[in-house]
Order: structure tokens, then C-alpha cells, then sequence
């Protein structure tokens, strides 16, 4: 049905698609703390949005509480800071209600996970096309400094004292487990890396969800550094690319070959092994997904980085309009008045 | 023989049996019949919060009271004429409704030994005398539609299920009521299921003769069509009034319409409803809770869309805080709370009015929101309509306050014709040149709404306080205080765009009944009744909760004594004393069941007596 909606939204958009990140900008100051990681996820965010070719009024940034959650002020789009753990519904709806929509959302570990942890699982299970940022920080960090759903075992902070009692989510097995189309993972301070993977999201027709590596340098700084500093980087990360033989290291010189069902590292140096005899990633195989995931807290692995799963399924709000558009098409379709009457009226003369 | 007819002017029936014995629809179609027929019909189903709670028992019993009349009804009746008793315990958790020499038809099937253990009877009623102040008719229903059924090859099963319009033809012959609304209503029901069609109506027909066969059925009585203006009628629950008000109040706006819901009882019917409107163009988004349900329609509100989500007593207890979003985003959103006996899961399938303090104060912070309350079923599509015309106009969330009585219960509604609705205008902002996101309408307070997909109008908002006019965060001091007030002033005016209270009766006096939602039936039936002895009463029934209608306070003002039945302990009692500092008298019941017009006639008389 036509509506007013349809008048007022432009269809065609009449200024340049041409953007600089610039044009991204909202024009107020930027309030996180020096050396949040945030910033970082502002700039590539910037960036990419300006190279969709996307029109600027059809961008919405949906967030909760957080730090991260401060987002959508810094966008100059459409947007909507709500309320802690609800993003995720309300651009669930938004994005059922105008599919005409690119939706991002900005979330941490603690608003995504704890406190809106039942609407994360579901909008993957929905598999609403919306591209979710998990600024991941393993702490919480606007209440100052108490544990989160991530924070590792015996990490010190406000709430744990004498060290982190329970067991953290890992965020990617958990939105595979709940349906998630496309899974990816990357860090605040590799930008490149970044800006391939929210590429990706926005051109995935499904429920997008990077979980980005971000540095607390007040309550949790340096979470990362373990494997993810300069130094380490290569020898215990490893980048998941589609098609590839699955290779790491500095002179890259290891790689992971399946045992079994267990991943393990082989030497591609020593003569025992060579690069076919490698796992070779696939963005389409959904239990390699899962294996992939598994290998995130696993010490003697590499922590793999990229995009686990990438797989084309029915969206949510597609399946809503195929419906509408049968139903909208049969004979009686908006008959108010049948509506009004009913099945068993009567007269009375 | 021929029997004698006796002419009635109002008849309430309870068709009472075990939850699968089909009582909700055999009444439900005797209700269509009777308004078919032309009388005024009111009804209440009542039913077990159990499923399928075990067979037999006490708790298990269904029942479905009718009450139809060639005279207005307006509730479903305060005592019984005719219980039809399926089995014991249906006949024993129902008696005490029935009147004095009222008529009972028992299924003798059904107070078998077993049958009686479970109702706790010591020895059958039907046969040991203790039902002789009524008139009993023991019939054993279920050998009569295997008799008339054994040609069929329909299961034992399917035969039982037959037994309850062998009741419903009976009740048609008792009336003289035809029966074609039930056969064209079983002929679609069964169009793929020839043999079951051919069972259900050979039933009902037998059921219908049964009474001319029946030498003791020596009465019949006769209920002349009601004096009902011109025009098409149809029964209609709350729940179904309050679904098609969302939709036409869509069409109306000239917007789409989105649910956003979680089921939860009594309210769940309404997102039933709204599912299946696809052809009407409804989104629909069935959330994983209720803060997911309000959340996804917040969404679509900031889409464009005129949204709603609907829910009862628990259900908005989760919702509290994004009810609180809403209303610093100043987006329009309906909220329809089905209103249950409470606290915590309390009484799910009860209704009470108890949560109309919660839709006033239950937000953490300053955050008014206006309250409506339908006060009958077919009301709820006149409230839920009226609650999207505010929530768009306003720019604000709109509680309306239906309960489990109104949603379930039905009345005759005459049915409105979607050109005479009047159009519901919405305030889009288009300009880029002129637009804040919190500039305002000087008479109405309201901010514009600015979806997204318009260039140029690019903006966010958010649950943080903001600065008036540009919407920007704001933490100052006077300008947080400033919105505060803004946000409240524009509530209260919607007191100028509402109707006036209106009195029934002098204006002026010594007794007002001051009612709201449900009890209006009650209230009006009991006043008739203590005005026919002579009183003077005046009567007013508020729809709108907050704002109060403008005029209320001259009207409070003039009267001695002020009388508020409600279904709660005083919540209305509260707000009005609170208000207009003047002392009122409640009538407050909490048993989870509706208002009864003799309970309301009692405190008259007792205020009266003084
Ligand atoms: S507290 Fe941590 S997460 Fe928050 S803004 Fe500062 S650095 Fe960033």
C-alpha cells in the first residue's frame, strides 16, 4: 500500500553519492578518552560508509549504553542512542519497518551480550539485515571498571577484585550457535583489516556481526597485547581468508591442519608438512565455522581474525514483505470495510 | 403437544462443561444467533488458566454466560436463568450463580461415579433431591448423539465432541431461535470434512427437536428482537476491536502499521489478529520478551510507521523503562494493555483494573503519558483509534487500558464504515531548511516527526536529556527542568482536544458514580434500577484517564458524595482524591471477576440509607 512514508522518502537521491569521510562527521567533539579504541572504529567506520554509495539519509546508527554506544552522535546519519542492551530491537523493527534502510549498530560486550544478551541471539536467529559492531573491551568501562561477559578468568577489576570467578561468552561461537549469516572478527588497530570487514557486512544480505577487538586503556588497556602487538601479531594470529590455506607467522611458517575434528599447528618448515596439506578456509562451511570459532581461547592456537561464516539465507524482513506482497496481491487485499464487518454480521432494518 | 410461550424480557445462560467440551463456542455461537435474531447480546467467557486442565475436574470448568435481552444489555448478567451443566463439577462451581427456580439441563453422562468423585459430590444431585428449588432437566446427552450418530463411521472420539450442539440445538428450540447462523457458521468451519459437517448438524437439528419431543419441556420462551439503531451489527471481543482500531487507524493515517508483541494472556488475541492482517499490508515482529516487543515498534516509529505493541499487567512491568524512552524521544507509539488480576503472574486469565496507577506513575523519572481506558468490547476499537490519533498528533506514547473482560467478553457492535472514520493527520517534517528535531508546535507542544530516508534531515536522538529546540545532549541544569515541563505541559493539553465528561442525569446533586473501563455495564444497570425506585443519581464515566477531561473538576465540585466502583483497591479513588483534594467513596472489587450491577446497587442503596 502506498503511504505517506512512500511520498516523503525520496527516491531518488538528488546530491552527490560522492562522499569523504568528512561528510560522515557530525560536527561535535568526540568524547571518549585518549587512546580508546573507539576512535579508530569512528574513522573506518567514516571511511567506508562514504564508499557504499549509499545515500547519507538512508544511513540509521541504532545504540545502547556504553561507551561504544555514544556512537551514533559522532555519525552525521540518522540515529538513535537508546537504552542498555536495546539496540538490537529497535532496529530489528526499524529495519522490518523501512527494509529500505542500511542499519548499523554500535555495541559493547556488556550491552550486547549481558544485559541484551536475549536480543542478540534472536536477531541473528531473525537473521535481520542489520551490520553489528561489537566494540568488545572485555570490561565495562562507562560504569567504570567492572567485569563483563568477556572478561577472562581471574582478571582484576572493580567488581572482581581477587580475579574474575565465572567463564567469558566467546562472542563468535555464540552467534553461530544463534544463526548468524555473517560472523567476522578484527581489532581496533589493523584499520585496513577493519574497513574489508564492514565492507563486507553492509553488502551481506543478512545479520552482520564483527566483533571488534577494542582497547580500554583505563579499566582494561592492553587486554589484547598477549597476541595482538606488533611483535606477536603474526606468530599468534592467524587472518581467515576464503579459499586459502590457512598459513601464519612471521616468515609464514606455520599452518593449521585438522586432526580429527581439532585444529592444530604444523610446521611448514621442518619438511613434515607443505601448504596442501593445510586446512583451507571456506566462509560457506558452517561446521568449519564453528571449529574456526573454537580455536578463540585455545593458547597453543593462533586467535584467528576475519570472517568465519559469510552464508546467504532467508532475511527477516524479505520474508515479511514476500509475505505481505502474496497476501496484498489476492483478491479481498485491503477490504477495510470486510475487515470492519467481519465474517457473521447481521442487519438490522 | 403444543407448548406455552412466555414472553422474556432479558435471559442469562452459562453453557458450563469440562475445558474440551467446546463451551466457548457453543456459546460464542448462541451469541451470534441471539444478535442475528436482533436481541442486545453481552458476553464473559470463563476459563481455567490450565490448558487442558485434568478432565472432570473442578478447576478444569469452562464456561460461557450469555445474557440477551429485547431490552439494552450491558453486562453479561448478574445471575443465571438457565445453567447448562456438562458434567458435576461444572454443575457444582456454578450453582451459586443460579437463580432461585432457574433451570438447569445436566448431561447425566457427565455425573457418572467418577465424574462425582472429582467434584467432590457425596452422592448425584440429579437424583438425591438437593436441586429441587430448580427446575432440573437430566438429559444423557451422550447416548443420544450415539444413537443418532451410529450410522456414521465418525470415532467415538468425534462423536463425543458432538454433545455440545445437541445443548446449543436444545437452547435454539427453548428461544425459538433459528438454526442457520451456527449451520452456515459449521458448513465453513467443516467445507473439507463432509462427514463431521453431516454429524455436527444432524446433532444440532436432534437437539432441536428433543425439545418439542420432551413432554416436561412445557414452556418455551420467547425473547423479542431489541429496539437496536438501523444498521450492520456483528459480536466482537476487546481484543479483536482493539486489533482492527490499530489497523484502520493505520489506514486513516495513511501509514503502515507495526506490532511489535509478545504473547501473554489476555492480550494475546490482538497479536493473533494483527498476524494474520498480511493483506492489509501489517508488519509484525512476535519479540523474544516484552522489552523486545515495545523496543522493535520504538524502531518503527522512528521508521515512520504508526506502531503499537500490546500486552497485560507483567508484560508492562518489562516494558517500563523503554515506555520512559519513548517519551523523552517524543515518538508516537500506541500501548495497549490488557489489564489482568495481579501482583506478579496473580491471576492471568482474571480481570481486575489494577494497573491504572502503573500506566500513570511506573516510570522511573518524570514521564507523563496520556491514559485511556475502552469501556466495553466494541469501545476498544473507538479507544485504540482515539489512542493512535493522540500518539500521532502528540508526538507521545499512549497507554490504552482495556482488561480481561472487555478482551474476551463480546457486545453487538454496530459496524463503523471506514468513510465515516475521520482522517487521522500526521506532522511530517520535511524542510531542512526550517527543522530542529525539538522545535514545537505552539498550540500542541509537538515536536515534528523526521524519519530517516529525508536528505537533509539528518539526526540522532536519544534517551540522554536534550537541549530544547535543537535536541542536542544537553546536562544543563534550568534547560533539563525546562523539558521536564515541556514534556508534561504538552499532555495536558491534550485536555483541550478531548470531549467534555458528560453527566447522565442532573448536574448537580447530592451523588455522582464516577466510573471508568469496564464496569460501565454494572454501573448503568444498577442505576437504572435504583432510579426505577425512585433516586435522583447522576452518573459520569471517564475515558480519559490522563488528562482528565477538562470539565471534571466543576463537575466533582458539584455533588456531596462521590462513588467510584472500580475493579482494584481504590486506584482511580486515589487519583481523583489526590488531584482535587475532595473525599470520594470507593467500591472496590478484587476477585477477579467483572463488576456485577447488584454489587454497585447495594452501595447506592447503602449511601442512599445514610
Ligand atoms: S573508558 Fe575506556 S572504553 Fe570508555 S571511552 Fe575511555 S577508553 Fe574508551
Amino acid at each position: 500500500m502506498h503511504s505517506l512514508v512512500d511520498d516523503i522518502v525520496v527516491k531518488q537521491h538528488v546530491g552527490t553519492l560522492e562522499y569523504t569521510p568528512k561528510d560522515f562527521k557530525a560536527g561535535i567533539d568526540v568524547r571518549w578518552c585518549a587512546g580508546c579504541g573507539g576512535y579508530s572504529i569512528l574513522a573506518q567506520t567514516q571511511r567506508v560508509v562514504a564508499t557504499l554509495g549509499i545515500p547519507r539519509e538512508k544511513l540509521a546508527f541504532i545504540s545502547g549504553i556504553g561507551c561504544s554506544s555514544r556512537f551514533p552522535y559522532y555519525m552525521n546519519v540518522y540515529g538513535v542512542h537508546s537504552m542498555h542492551g536495546r539496540a538490537l530491537p529497535i532496529a530489528s523493527g526499524l529495519k522490518t519497518a523501512r527494509p529500505d534502510l542500511s542499519i548499523w549498530v554500535a555495541t559493547g560486550d556488556g550491552d550486547c551480550m549481558s544485559i541484551g544478551g536475549n536480543h542478540l541471539i534472536h536477531a541473528c536467529r531473525r537473521n535481520i539485515n542489520l551490520n553489528v559492531m561489537m566494540f568488545n573491551n572485555e570490561v565495562y568501562s562507562l560504569t567504570k571498571g567492572q567485569y563483563s561477559p568477556t572478561s577472562q578468568p581471574g582478571q582484576i577489576t572493580k567488581s572482581s577484585p581477587l580475579g574474575v570467578l565465572d567463564n567469558p561468552f566467546n562472542p563468535a561461537a555464540l552467534v553461530l550457535g544463534s544463526g548468524a549469516s555473517f560472523v567476522a572478527r578484527t581489532i581496533d588497530g589493523d584499520g585496513k583489516h577493519m574497513q574489508y570487514l564492514m565492507e563486507r557486512a553492509a553488502k551481506h544480505n543478512g545479520f552482520s556481526f564483527i566483533e571488534i577487538y577494542t582497547n580500554c586503556p583505563i579499566f582494561n588497556d592492553g587486554a589484547f597485547d598477549f597476541f595482538a602487538q606488533k611483535s606477536l601479531r603474526s606468530d599468534k594470529t592467524i587472518v581467515l581468508e576464503h579459499g586459502k590455506p590457512m598459513i601464519f607467522g612471521t616468515n609464514n611458517d606455520k599452518g593449521i591442519k585438522l586432526d580429527g575434528f581439532t585444529p592444530t599447528v604444523v610446521s611448514l618448515s621442518d619438511g613434515s608438512n607443505s601448504a596442501d596439506d593445510l586446512l583451507v578456509h571456506n566462509e560457506k562451511d558452517t561446521t568449519l565455522a564453528f571449529i574456526l570459532a573454537n580455536m578463540t581461547y585455545h593458547h597453543e592456537l593462533p586467535r584467528p581474525m576475519g570472517i568465519f561464516q559469510a552464508i546467504d539465507i532467508k532475511t527477516y524482513e524479505d520474508a515479511t514483505t514476500a509475505q505481505i506482497e502474496h497476501y496484498t496481491s489476492l483478491p479481498d487485499a485491503y477490504d477495510y470495510d470486510k475487515l470492519l464487518r467481519g465474517e457473521d454480521c447481521w442487519e438490522i432494518e | 403437544m403444543s407448548k406455552q410461550i412466555q414472553k422474556l424480557e432479558e435471559v442469562t445462560i452459562r453453557f458450563a462443561g469440562d475445558s474440551g467440551d467446546g463451551m466457548q463456542l457453543t456459546g460464542s455461537q448462541f451469541s451470534n444467533t441471539s444478535g442475528a435474531f436482533g436481541n442486545d447480546v453481552n458476553t464473559f467467557p470463563d476459563y481455567p488458566s490450565e490448558i487442558r486442565a485434568p478432565e472432570g475436574t473442578l478447576y478444569g470448568v469452562s464456561a460461557y454466560q450469555v445474557h440477551f435481552g429485547s431490552k439494552p444489555v450491558s453486562t453479561p448478567g448478574n445471575q443465571i436463568d438457565i445453567l447448562i451443566a456438562m458434567n458435576a463439577s461444572s454443575l457444582k462451581v456454578n450453582l451459586a450463580a443460579l437463580k432461585k427456580n432457574g433451570i438447569i439441563i445436566a448431561n447425566t453422562a457427565g455425573f457418572g461415579d467418577k465424574n462425582l468423585k472429582l467434584a467432590k459430590y457425596e452422592s448425584n444431585p440429579l437424583t438425591d433431591d438437593s436441586l429441587k428449588s430448580f427446575q432440573l432437566f437430566a438429559i444423557d446427552i451422550n447416548t443420544m448423539v450415539s444413537e443418532i450418530l451410529k450410522e456414521t463411521k465418525l470415532s467415538p472420539k468425534n462423536i463425543d465432541r458432538t454433545k455440545n450442539l445437541f445443548a446449543l440445538g436444545l437452547m435454539y428450540w427453548l428461544f425459538g431461535l433459528p438454526l442457520d447462523t451456527t449451520e452456515k457458521w459449521l458448513k465453513t468451519k467443516f467445507k473439507k470434512k463432509q462427514d463431521i459437517l453431516d454429524a455436527n448438524l444432524a446433532v444440532l437439528k436432534a437437539g432441536h427437536a428433543y425439545g418439542e419431543i420432551r413432554e416436561d419441556f412445557a414452556i418455551r420462551y420467547e425473547v423479542s428482537s431489541a429496539k437496536l439503531k438501523k444498521g450492520t451489527y456483528r459480536n466482537i471481543t476487546g481484543n479483536e476491536a482493539a486489533a482492527i482500531g490499530l489497523v484502520v487507524a493505520a489506514k486513516k493515517a495513511n501509514l503502515p502499521l507495526f506490532l511489535g508483541s509478545y504473547p501473554i494472556t489476555p492480550a494475546t488475541e490482538i497479536l493473533h489478529f494483527i498476524s494474520g492482517y498480511k493483506k492489509y499490508g501489517v508488519k509484525h515482529l512476535q519479540g523474544e520478551d516484552e522489552i523486545a516487543g515495545i523496543c522493535s515498534a520504538i524502531g518503527a516509529s522512528f521508521g515512520g510507521n504508526l506502531a503499537a505493541t500490546t500486552t497485560s499487567g507483567p508484560g508492562l512491568s518489562l516494558k517500563v523503562e523503554a515506555m520512559g524512552l519513548a517519551v523523552i524521544l517524543e515518538l508516537p507509539l500506541v500501548i495497549i494493555n490488557v489489564q489482568r488480576g495481579g501482583p506478579s503472574t496473580g491471576l492471568p486469565t482474571k480481570p481486575e483494573q489494577s494497573d491504572l496507577l502503573m500506566a500513570m506513575f511506573g516510570r522511573h523519572g518524570e514521564a507523563p503519558m496520556p491514559i485511556l481506558a475502552a469501556d466495553s468490547a466494541s469501545d476498544c476499537f473507538d479507544m485504540t483509534f482515539e489512542a493512535a490519533r493522540i500518539a500521532l498528533k502528540y508526538m507521545t506514547p499512549v497507554i490504552m487500558l482495556s482488561d480481561g473482560y472487555l478482551a474476551q467478553g463480546t457486545n453487538p457492535w454496530r459496524v463503523t464504515k471506514l468513510e465515516d472514520l475521520p482522517d487521522i493527520s500526521v506532522n511530517f517534517a520535511t524542510d531542512p531548511e526550517t527543522f530542529q528535531p525539538y522545535k514545537r508546535d505552539p498550540e500542541t507542544l509537538a515536536r515534528m516527526w523526521a524519519i530517516p530516508g529525508i536528505e537533509g534531515l539528518e539526526h540522532r536522538i536519544g534517551g540522554l536529556e536534550k537541549e530544547d529546540v535543537t535536541g542536542l545532549v544537553s546536562m544543563e541544569a534550568k534547560n533539563h527542568e525546562k523539558m521536564v515541563k515541556l514534556r508534561a505541559e504538552k499532555v495536558e493539553r491534550i485536555a483541550n482536544d478531548i470531549p467534555e465528561a458528560t453527566i447522565d442525569g442532573p448536574e448537580e446533586g447530592d451523588i455522582l458514580v464516577l466510573g471508568w473501563g469496564s464496569t460501565r455495564g454494572a454501573i448503568e444497570e444498577a442505576i437504572e434500577k435504583v432510579r426505577s425506585e425512585g433516586n435522583v443519581i447522576s452518573y459520569c464515566h471517564l475515558k480519559y484517564l490522563n488528562p482528565f477531561p477538562r470539565n471534571l473538576e466543576k463537575i466533582l465540585s458539584s455533588f456531596k458524595r462521590i462513588i467510584v466502583p472500580e475493579l482494584n483497591n481504590g486506584q482511580l479513588s486515589w487519583m481523583i482524591q489526590a488531584k482535587f483534594l475532595i473525599k470520594v467513596h470507593g467500591l472496590n472489587k478484587i476477585q477477579g471477576t467483572p463488576m456485577n450491577a447488584h454489587e454497585v446497587e447495594n452501595k447506592l442503596n447503602e449511601l442512599l440509607n445514610q
